[in-house]
């Protein structure tokens, strides 16, 4: 593995996150004065800057708010192109970034989709997305 | 106009651009800010303020005013990415209208086209960066790709109408001879150029090249002083909205709103007044996207706004009139170069692309990924 898939550089604020892929938990935080969920996580609520924020669960599901598809990638991912990398917009109203995997003609804008939790190697897991089959 | 004079620019210049194989970063800028305070008719010993931005020293601005040989009063840092410089002549005339100094020195440069070869490690992915890195987003281009494809989405845009952007810039380049490409392309080239990322083409994307630039701000009191016709600043705007695109509010508005309505309210001009315009284009996309911010059209409109090549040479809109970072140069922050074009424009030195009788410019800058922006006005008396 001459370009082994970057490594987040895990810390007090992500922690609980990265773990609980390994868990089949895909993990957000919530403002517990004002009540709005947060992403990335981080030690104050960018909203009313509470410092109570708690980690909770997230249902894994979402829709895409964009998408492209990658032709020419960089570093470790050169060789893996062409694929899709999307901003979800979550139920609980955050965005994150990944990719969306399964066949590229489901690929849409606001099409609904659910984590994966997808292990990409021997130390990383991802939250990746599919599409949900409509109905 | 309206607004009070403050301060001027009075000295522009580039470096040699292109590619300059076996130069550095500190002899592209030396090189400009000589060539532009002989432009200035002023001298180094005149400059009491430094403004430099760039990630190749730990503080780029003591490193460079070592370099030339100055001692400044004031030093301005700001790295927001490509609009760095725009913000700095906001900053500027800040701090001249303070009285903190009389002759500030903005400069730039960047040797990223002959570096492609030296294999750089990549980006880390610790802070908040952990949560984009890892899933392989080409930075920048992938960013501006998923904004164009909410765009499309959202409004209908075409690709034939960002195309438009990429094929009046390359006519603009074309009666520009210090531009990298000058070969005629039609919208077609555009669409069947290779895909970097969806929906953004090779011809969408601005070039890779080498180069510096250096601008001189002086105080009203000093401006008169100056060899050439003083070129003052009407009004500036800035702000930023975030910096990882996942966390940009809308990804079909950008900070021009904000920025260019401040720079508009202190200038005290209307858009229809405006002779030329200077926006930031990484990508075609970012154009699209900051003529809807300013206003120059509502929402959703800018595909419209620039088809019928209404942005090249003879048409209603002159706009990137150097031939932009698509096809004149593009040294990785190029907000330096819109601030140099805007005046050359508004003294009347640019030849065949000369648009008659311009008195007023509107430059805009583009930093990030779509994170930052900062607007600047400016007129000739
Ligand atoms: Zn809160």
């Amino acid at each position: 593995m001459p370009n082994p898939w970057p490594k987040p550089e895990v810390d007090g604020d992500s922690r609980p996150f990265w773990e609980g892929l390994h868990q089949g938990e895909l993990r957000i935080q919530r403002c517990e004065d004002c009540g709005r969920h947060i992403f990335y996580p981080r030690s104050i609520c960018p909203h009313c800057f509470s410092d109570r924020v708690r980690w909770v669960l997230a249902t894994g599901r979402g829709r895409i708010y964009s998408y492209t598809v990658v032709h020419r990638a960089q570093g470790p991912f050169a060789e893996e192109a062409p694929y899709v990398v999307a901003i979800v917009e979550l139920e609980e109203g955050v965005r994150m970034m990944s990719r969306i995997v399964g066949p590229r003609e489901e690929v849409a804008i606001e099409k609904p989709v659910r984590v994966v939790f997808t292990r990409v190697d021997d130390e990383l897991i991802l939250p990746f997305f599919e599409v949900l089959k409509e109905g | 106009m309206k607004s009070e004079r403050v301060a001027a620019i009075v000295g522009v210049a580039e470096s040699d651009l292109g590619e300059t194989p076996g130069k550095t970063v500190l002899q592209l800028q030396a090189q400009a800010a000589k060539a532009a305070l002989e432009d200035a008719g002023l001298t180094k010993d005149d400059v009491d303020a430094v403004f430099t931005a760039g990630n190749w020293a730990w503080s780029p601005p003591m490193m460079l005013a070592e370099y030339l040989g100055i001692r400044p009063r004031f030093t301005d840092g700001t790295n927001i990415g490509g609009s760095s410089f725009e913000a700095h002549v906001g900053h500027a005339v800040a701090g001249l209208r303070a009285g903190l100094f009389d002759v500030a020195l903005v400069t730039y440069g960047s040797t990223q086209r002959s570096d492609r070869s030296r294999r750089r490690p990549p980006a880390s992915p610790q802070l908040t960066a952990q949560f984009e890195l890892p899933y392989g987003l080409p930075t920048p281009v992938g960013a501006y790709a998923l904004a164009a494809m909410r765009h499309m989405h959202q409004y209908g845009t075409t690709s034939e109408q960002l195309a438009e952007i990429a094929v009046a810039t390359r006519k603009w380049a074309m009666l520009n001879e210090k531009a990298m490409m000058r070969e005629p392309i039609t919208i077609e080239d555009v669409l069947r150029s290779r895909w970097i990322a969806e929906p953004l083409h090779l011809l969408d994307c601005c070039l890779v090249t080498d180069g510096g630039g250096a601008v001189v701000i002086a105080s009203a009191r000093k401006a008169p002083l100056a060899a050439k016709r003083p070129v003052w600043v009407l009004g500036h705007g800035e702000t930023h909205t975030h910096n990882t695109i996942v966390n940009m509010p809308d990804l079909t508005v950008t900070g021009a709103r904000e920025s260019g309505r401040r720079a508009f309210e202190m200038a005290g001009v209307t858009h229809d007044e405006l002779d030329v315009v200077e926006i930031y284009d990484s990508f075609t996309i970012t154009v699209l996207l900051t003529l809807e911010a300013l206003g120059f059209c509502k929402p959703g409109e800018g595909g419209a706004f620039v088809s019928g090549q209404r942005t090249a040479p003879g048409g209603d809109f002159p706009m990137n009139t150097n031939g932009g970072g698509l096809s004149y140069c593009h040294p990785g922050m190029y907000g330096i170069f819109l601030l140099i074009e805007a005046v050359r424009q508004l003294r009347g030195e640019c030849g065949p692309r000369q648009v008659p009788g311009a008195r007023l410019a509107l430059v805009h800058g583009t930093g990030g990924v779509l994170s930052s922006t900062a607007t600047v006005i400016l007129g000739r008396d």
